[in-house]
């Protein structure tokens, strides 16, 4: 049989970072890239005595999660331990939520490539605090112990097995991704771990029903490698299955240079979390009031938002996905185009020049270093002309690199456009004398010398001069 | 006058009058503790040193009116189990020998605040885990009565540092009757106080759904004192309840005509020395003649409650202990090749047997595929233990029994049965399985002298039922004049 007679059956628990001022159960501040062991208290040291409060903003944050993908919300849920020992973890439990989630049976949609929807389930959702970070051999020999993630509020979103590909699954998690961004609960940065996933991966042939065996690869955190890894595990169950064997469920390590997937530990280490209720919190009990309260507090989510750009601005259903799929460049977008009045020109810088910048960067959305004001402008500046867009994208890498007010970038730099008519009439009456091979060709019917003529103008002015005029003159000077 | 004989209210009146100075108090005690510490053993930690220079601080403070309060000055020991900022808090385990909490339990700040002074940390069954406080790492307190006996456990040290004038009065803290259980066996009283009135924020943790610290004192109206200064809501810890304030020394009235008691039938048969049984009897006629209205009555879900209690204290403890692990502040074995070793070893070697039995113990009922047999189960049991005492407290008002089926019995000579060592907490447990506030206070002591001791339960929050009820005893018996620990050798 060949790869084509199997199916490929993916669930995904993903870990996202709330974006919390402070930690889960202590009042130490949740920031990232602060100096090790700084933001902790005895509480998230785990002190012996000391207890954890649950933070009112985590249990809001994921109720908003919950809604905003469809979930129901418990009205009666429970915080649990989950007992293991590892050194990154100080008291040697997590506190989680094992059989009352606060959020259940939900579902996002992801687009199909044939322009239909496909309904992804979601299990649960539930809060837990997330565990410190070992530095090995970082700073001289051994291992040492960093708590400044310790009690950093988490939930865990567990889906169905429901999805069938590499492809959708990087759907399912740009998705996620960009409902928790747009309802304000993560920051979802994936180079600092707030967003990362335990992938669970099997495969059957066409028309089983049953599930195959699954392996499990942990804390993947980047869209890459997830996807990477996916696929050299699919390839590699088929042929394990192909050749005779059976897959052994366990724990996989991938590593991202050899590109292979490893065995983490054997089935004899099997954990036994041994769940019970942490006697330290109470109940987690919720009003209908407050559901409500929370749900009336959901911004507008990026499916209402794309509808609205198909219908109000006739964006194409191309570039709406692509602005929608990130609260930044969607905000970017809106307050933009209010600025400059003119959201078609601010759709085209969003989804050709600055997604390529992103693109060649390596930068999210979030890390735009300028803002929807300093766009604006730049877009009124190209369409009153004191600029060129050919200055234009200049001026966006200035933006990019140090951002200020456009004006004040194209005075520093000297860019302001010529639209002084004696002056483009020098400039196009030199272009004429120096290129008379050109000159010749349009007035012989190449309607195309005049392009090279008016490109040959903008390299004298470096681009300043406004390019309608110089087309003008040139027509004008070439018919005389 | 021997000052270390005085109750902590007898001291307030002796200051008020200017009898006595803070700086007398807290001398009289380091004395009193260099003579006897050496036989009584209830120590820890002592801080006599730095109590003498508190002492003189508050003095002066006193003088030039800088602070007031009824409490500033006043001696108390403190079981070696709650947190106190820049002082040892050992457990009584090898595994925090050198333990220095970086923070102080929340009812350690309340006596701060009162200018209360800190005589040092109380000996106790490593992690508060046995009867009889022989499980210390360190030492093996005596029960100032008979030296030769044990002090109970587990808050011995600071029950025995009571009975022989060691402090004035001190914190303990009572999972399974931890408290009442070692007041009862030398003769002072104990108070376990409803769960979540007194914040446990600081007291490291052993069963966290069962844990109270509470007072334990030469008499009930030093008991209802210290009680008003640790209760209350504690936003640090979310079971604490909150509650409006009461005085409870406005409780002791010396008068329970019409006091509806119950005497559950269940407690004074099985395992019961004759002796106390007597004693307990004896005292039940006390209290007719004081105008209650006794009756018996069946507790007899009462039965399941050590099951139920070591299920779930052990459970609780197999979590709460994982973060000594040798990682931190813990003991760390010297040698080890591996992560896996560096636990290993440093958890069989830092902890005593009593302590790795109990997690053992814990480890197992939450294992997969026998947490509903063991686990879940002594939940429901827990309920129903609930229930059956709310039933009785829809007839009675207190629930009388004795604190322990014996008085206290010889050192060494149940340490080899921790089963029998387990049945010391059959009289204990439940008040604790149903949240109760519980007190014990002498109530006579048998041929060879030692002290008995009467429980009395009171329904949730009901503290100054009990309070009254005990008080109104002992103003009638008068036990603390009728007899004192002899140290006999």
């Amino acid at each position: 049989m060949s790869k084509e007679d199997y199916e490929t059956i993916i669930g995904l628990e993903v870990h996202c970072e709330l974006s919390t001022k402070t930690k889960i159960f202590c009042s130490c501040p949740t920031e990232f890239g602060a100096a090790p062991n700084t933001h902790t208290c005895p509480i998230c040291m785990g002190m012996p005595g000391t207890l954890p409060v649950l933070n009112e903003k985590v249990v809001e944050y994921a109720v908003k999660a919950g809604l905003a993908t469809n979930c129901e919300i418990s009205r009666n849920s429970k915080n649990d331990r989950k007992n293991y020992f590892y050194p990154d973890l100080p008291k040697a439990y997590q506190i989680s939520q094992f059989d009352q989630p606060l959020c259940e049976h939900g579902y996002v949609e992801i687009d199909k490539e044939d322009g239909s929807k496909k309904k992804i389930r979601l299990t649960r959702i539930h809060i837990e605090e997330d565990a410190g970070k070992l530095n090995h051999d970082e700073f001289g020999g051994g291992s040492l112990v960093d708590l400044n993630r310790a009690g950093v509020p988490l939930i865990e979103i567990v889906s169905e097995p429901d999805l069938r590909s590499s492809e959708e699954v990087d759907k399912y998690l740009k998705k996620l991704k960009s409902i928790f961004e747009y309802i304000e609960v993560s920051d979802c940065k994936m180079q600092e771990g707030s967003l990362r996933a335990d992938v669970n991966v099997s495969v059957r042939k066409k028309g089983e029903t049953k599930l195959g065996t699954r392996t499990e690869m942990k804390n993947m955190n980047s869209f890459r490698s997830i996807t990477r890894a996916i696929e050299y595990e699919v390839e590699r169950q088929i042929d394990v299955i192909e050749d005779g064997g059976v897959i052994e469920q366990e724990t996989l390590r991938w590593d991202e240079v050899s590109g292979k997937t490893f065995s983490m530990r054997d089935k004899e280490d099997a954990q036994d979390y041994r769940y019970f209720p942490d006697p330290d919190l109470v109940a987690i009990k919720l009003s209908e009031e407050y559901i409500q309260k929370v749900k009336e507090s959901l911004p507008e989510l990026p499916e209402s938002r794309k509808q609205r750009y198909l219908n109000d601005y006739k964006l194409s259903e191309k570039d709406a996905n692509l602005i929608t799929s990130s609260k930044y460049l969607s905000d970017l977008f809106e307050e933009a185009s209010k600025i400059c009045n003119n959201p078609k020109a601010v759709n085209n810088w969003i989804i050709s020049d600055i997604s390529r910048i992103l693109n060649e960067t390596e930068m999210e959305p979030i890390e735009i270093p300028f803002d929807s004001k300093q766009l604006g402008k730049l877009v009124i500046l190209i369409d009153n002309g004191t600029i060129s867009s050919s200055i234009g994208k200049k001026v966006l890498i200035e933006l990019f690199e140090n951002p200020r007010d456009p004006e004040e970038i194209i005075k520093e730099k000297g860019w302001i456009q010529i639209s002084d008519e004696g002056a483009i009439k020098e400039v196009v009456l030199k272009i004429l004398k120096a290129n008379p091979q050109s000159v010749a060709d349009y007035k012989g019917g190449k309607d195309k010398a005049l392009g090279f003529l008016v490109g040959q103008a903008m390299k004298e002015t470096k681009g300043q001069a406004n390019p309608k005029m110089l087309n003008q003159m040139f027509i004008e000077e070439l018919k005389k | 006058m021997d000052i270390t004989e005085l109750t902590v209210h007898e001291l307030q009146e002796k200051l008020k009058s200017k009898e006595i100075t803070i700086t007398q108090i807290t001398k009289s005690y380091i004395d009193r503790i260099n003579e006897k510490e050496t036989d009584v053993q209830a120590f820890v930690t002592t801080l006599t040193d730095e109590a003498m220079e508190q002492a003189k601080e508050i003095q002066n403070k006193l003088e030039e009116g800088e602070i007031k309060g009824e409490f500033a000055g006043i001696p108390i020991g403190i079981k070696d189990n709650m947190c106190t900022k820049g002082v040892k808090t050992t457990c009584s385990s090898k595994m925090l020998e050198n333990f220095v909490a970086p923070y102080s339990a929340t009812v350690i700040e309340k006596l701060d605040k009162e200018n209360i002074i800190n005589l040092g940390k109380l000996n106790m069954d490593e992690f508060a885990m046995g009867g009889s406080t022989e499980y210390s790492y360190f030492k093996k307190t005596k029960n100032p009565w008979n030296l030769n006996k044990v002090p109970g456990g587990s808050s011995g040290g600071s029950a025995a540092a009571v009975a022989a004038n060691l402090v004035p009065w001190a914190l303990g803290s009572d999972t399974g009757g931890s408290i009442r259980q070692p007041a009862s066996f030398c003769g002072v009283v104990g108070l376990k106080p409803t769960y979540g009135l007194v914040s446990r924020y600081g007291l490291v943790a052993f069963a966290s759904s069962l844990d109270q610290i509470g007072p334990i004192t030469k008499d009930v109206r030093d008991c209802a004192m210290l009680l008003n200064l640790i209760v209350g809501h504690d936003e640090k810890d979310t079971t604490s309840v909150e509650r409006p304030k009461v005085d409870y020394t406005k409780s002791l009235k010396n008068d329970i005509k019409g006091l509806k008691i119950g005497v559950p039938k269940e407690f004074f048969t099985e395992g019961i020395n004759e002796e106390v049984k007597d004693a307990l009897e004896k005292s039940i006629e006390k209290y007719k003649e004081l105008g209650a209205e006794i009756e018996e009555f069946s507790l007899d879900i009462a039965k399941y409650s050590l099951a139920t209690y070591y299920i779930i204290g052990c459970a609780e403890a197999s979590s709460n202990l994982g973060r000594f692990d040798g990682i931190r502040y813990t003991y760390r074995t010297p040698e080890f090749k591996s992560l896996k070793e560096l636990y290993k070893k440093s958890r069989s070697e830092g902890f005593g047997d009593e302590v790795k039995r109990r997690i053992i113990l814990g480890t197992y009922v939450l294992s997969s595929g026998y947490y509903d047999a063991y686990y879940k189960k002594a939940q429901q049991v827990r309920t129903l233990v609930m229930n059956e005492f709310n039933k009785g407290f829809e007839k009675y008002d207190i629930i009388l029994t004795p604190t322990s089926p014996t008085v206290a019995f010889d050192i060494g000579s149940k340490t080899n049965n921790p089963l029998e060592m387990y049945l010391a907490d059959i009289c204990t447990v439940s008040v604790n399985i149903a949240g109760l506030p519980g007190i014990s206070i002498p109530c006579g002591v048998d041929k060879e002298g030692m002290p008995i001791g009467m429980q009395l339960i009171g329904n949730k929050f009901c503290e100054e039922t009990i309070l009254n009820a005990a008080y109104t005893f002992e103003q009638a018996i008068k036990f603390r004049e009728n007899y004192k620990p002899e140290f006999k050798k």
